[in-house]
């Protein structure tokens, strides 16, 4: 068979090809993200989804265009995978202007309206109990389209993940809850925070169907995402995901992992790796050449060096725009002024 | 005109908007067949049905979240916090999210929302259900609270609240529900903005600043005060963000004293803000300090008699101008009560 006809999953060559592409973008982002953080050119707090990219990949390439997206600090990777310019991304971290957030939100904070992308959310769970009421929305307005939410293994310790997967699960709502359980939240071992192992005995208290994927798989991740957006669009409810992973880095930059080994880091960076894997099933099934590796390789390194330019050089956000967005008729702050002082008689 | 009461007047705000657009729901606890904790929701659930009358699990924060959420997604859901109380167990979304949504990504998200919220003490209910909780959510850029203390406010406030883009807090007096007063026809539309205050009463001698069920408590006052020929100017807040310093600064350059009076704690909270504000915009033109009437600074007792002790009194304010005003008339003696007691 020609290596233009095969294909794996029901995916052809050229989609493959691009959901590589986009897991090295998401990689190589990441890492000339940590670049310009240690070049201080990114301040706060900076959260690397390095390791972890077969989960976005897969789940985003099972999404369609409206579907809505929430999720929570590390989330660069889902900005650029539900359509956003990585340029735009880059300058938010950058704080400028040209910011996907104007430079106000920064590196854990991503919006679009148009491409439906509702918000990285700092409050670990918060995500999920707003999640079920977008859910509620789609089916209060009977859209036909879910809700991706996406989290950490942390985000299940929090009362938020409780109430908001029982109200989905009780009302029936479009959501696709994905815990990414990359095994620690920062540093807590998720054996030592969890009473049950996995999260299958917790899917059946809210009576919705669980799986368990690894999340170092696209394709399985992709699956699964398939499977559980068509319950939630026709009228099947929510549905919970738990993909086992895996980050490579520490929580965020300032994180050294003092809290894990690292023999266990070069094991999993060895044997698991999800771009390596992806790769290696792909030459095997004949659907990839070292030559396209190369490709993939080259054109990513060319697009986040011209992020890193763009980012660099866009302006700072105007000074006057401290007090704008603060409402949205702009009358929020309280910034009464008083009338020119007139002394008194 | 009619008269009706504070609830009533809530129900048909809610029922008004929820007939306008479609898009406007409302979800609590047991606010459709139980017909609301204190019935303002009474009824709804037999005109409009489940759907959009939703009773909701006893859990605030996805209640606060998925109200925010359903936002988000193109809704204007009203969103019932039984009481002030249990906002706490929500506030991490209204503070965290609601509030920071618009700003934080950079005007794009829109969070059209009204938590609504009775608060207050007086009705024996004890520590963990009489508290004013407005100070905590007014400190907060992004949201908007408002405070009416009559039917027709609540009436024309709410249904502006709904039409309102950004989140606001609608904070309700547990003893306000029952109060009634003139609201226009039902065939009769009209809306109340949320960031005007209003004079209820005029007076030269002394401007009361105050808002919510204090309003009734210092209309009051200011009638006793007259008889002592004092003549108070009170002004009636009626949201606490935005705040129309406009109207309090006028009064005060016209009357050069002033008493902020609230049932909140006094310490760090609205009134002594207020206050802040008109030392900073008007030092100038008092000939006093600002006197400042609140509850006292205790956990609410449950005991009746400490209850009403802890509660501010219309003795309370009288006592707090008293001590600023001069006497105008021989009769007018000034009560000895201790303004600064609380």
């Amino acid at each position: 068979m020609a290596i233009r006809e095969a294909t794996l999953a029901g995916l052809s060559r050229e989609q493959l090809l691009d959901m590589h592409y986009k897991m090295v973008l998401l990689r190589r982002f990441e890492e000339k993200a940590a670049q310009e953080y240690s070049n201080a050119k990114i301040g706060g707090f900076l959260h690397l989804y390095i390791g972890q990219e077969a989960n976005g990949v897969g789940a985003f390439s099972a999404l369609q265009p409206e579907d809505y997206v929430l999720s929570a600090y590390r989330e660069h990777g889902y900005a650029i995978l539900k359509g956003m310019d990585p340029k735009a991304v880059m300058a938010e971290l950058f704080g400028k202007a040209t910011g996907v957030s104007k430079g106000k939100g920064g590196s854990m904070h991503m919006y679009s309206n148009e491409l439906h992308l509702l918000g990285g959310q700092a409050i670990v769970g918060g995500q999920l109990v707003m999640a079920a009421g977008v859910g509620l929305a789609v089916q209060y307005l009977g859209e036909r389209r879910i809700v991706l939410a996406l989290f950490g293994d942390g985000a299940v310790d929090e009362g938020a993940f409780h109430e908001a997967m029982n109200l989905a699960g009780v009302w029936k709502l479009p959501v696709v809850f994905l815990c990414e359980n990359n095994q620690y939240s920062m540093g807590m071992a998720v054996t030592k925070a969890w009473a049950v192992p996995t999260l299958e005995p917790r899917a059946a208290a809210y009576g919705m169907p669980y799986t368990r994927v690894d999340g170092m798989d696209v394709l399985a991740v992709r699956e699964a995402l398939l499977d559980a957006r068509e319950r939630a669009v026709s009228g099947g409810g929510p549905t919970l995901i738990e993909a086992v992973t895996y980050r490579f880095r520490g929580h965020s930059m300032a994180d050294p992992a003092y809290y894990r080994t690292r023999d266990e880091e070069k094991q999993w960076r060895a044997t698991r790796d999800p771009i390596a894997l992806f790769e290696e099933k792909l030459k095997a099934a004949g659907l990839m050449r070292d030559e396209d590796i190369k490709v993939a390789n080259d054109r990513v390194d060319a697009e986040v060096d011209e992020c890193a330019r763009f980012a660099d050089e866009s302006p700072d956000p105007a000074p006057d725009e401290l007090y704008t967005d603060v409402t949205v008729e702009g009358a929020g702050a309280i910034a009464w002024r008083s009338r020119p002082s007139t002394p008194r008689d | 005109m009619r008269t009706i009461a504070y609830r009533d007047a809530l129900r048909e705000a809610i029922r008004d908007e929820m007939r306008r657009d479609e898009r406007v729901f409302i979800m609590g606890e047991d606010i459709a067949g139980y017909g609301g904790t204190y019935a303002v929701t009474k009824g709804l659930i037999d005109e409009f049905g489940e759907k959009r009358v939703r009773d909701t699990p006893l859990a605030e924060l996805v209640i606060a979240g998925a109200g925010i959420g359903a936002a988000l997604g193109g809704l204007r859901p009203i969103v019932e916090i039984m009481t002030a109380n249990f906002s706490l167990l929500a506030s991490d979304q209204i503070i965290n999210s609601a509030a920071k949504w618009h700003y934080m990504f950079g005007g794009q998200a829109h969070v059209p929302i009204v938590f609504r919220m009775p608060g207050g003490g007086g009705a024996q209910r004890g520590a963990q259900h009489s508290q004013m909780l407005e100070t905590m959510y007014a400190h907060i850029p992004g949201l908007k609270v408002v405070m009416p203390a009559t039917p027709y406010d609540a009436k024309g406030m709410l249904k502006s609240a709904i039409r309102d883009d950004d989140p606001v807090l609608f904070v309700e007096h547990e003893l306000l529900y029952s109060v009634k007063g003139e609201v226009p026809d039902e065939s009769e539309e009209y809306t109340v903005p949320l960031n005007r205050g209003i004079v209820r009463r005029e007076g030269r001698d002394v401007t009361i600043v105050t808002f919510s069920r204090m309003v009734h408590i210092c209309m009051q006052a200011a009638e006793d005060l007259a008889k002592e020929g004092i003549a108070a100017e009170v002004i009636d807040l009626r949201a606490i963000r935005p705040i129309d310093l406009e109207l309090v600064m006028d009064s005060v350059k016209k009357t050069n004293r002033v008493v902020v009076a609230e049932e909140g704690w006094k310490y760090y909270g609205t009134g002594q803000g207020i206050a802040a504000m008109i030392y900073e915009h008007a030092f100038d033109y008092l000939d006093a300090p600002v006197g400042h009437v609140a509850g006292a600074d205790v956990p609410m007792p449950y005991s009746k008699p400490l209850e009403r002790a802890a509660l501010p009194t219309k003795a309370d304010v009288v006592a707090a101008v008293t001590a600023i005003v001069p006497a105008r008339q021989a009769a007018a003696t000034p009560t000895p009560a201790a303004a600064g007691a609380r």
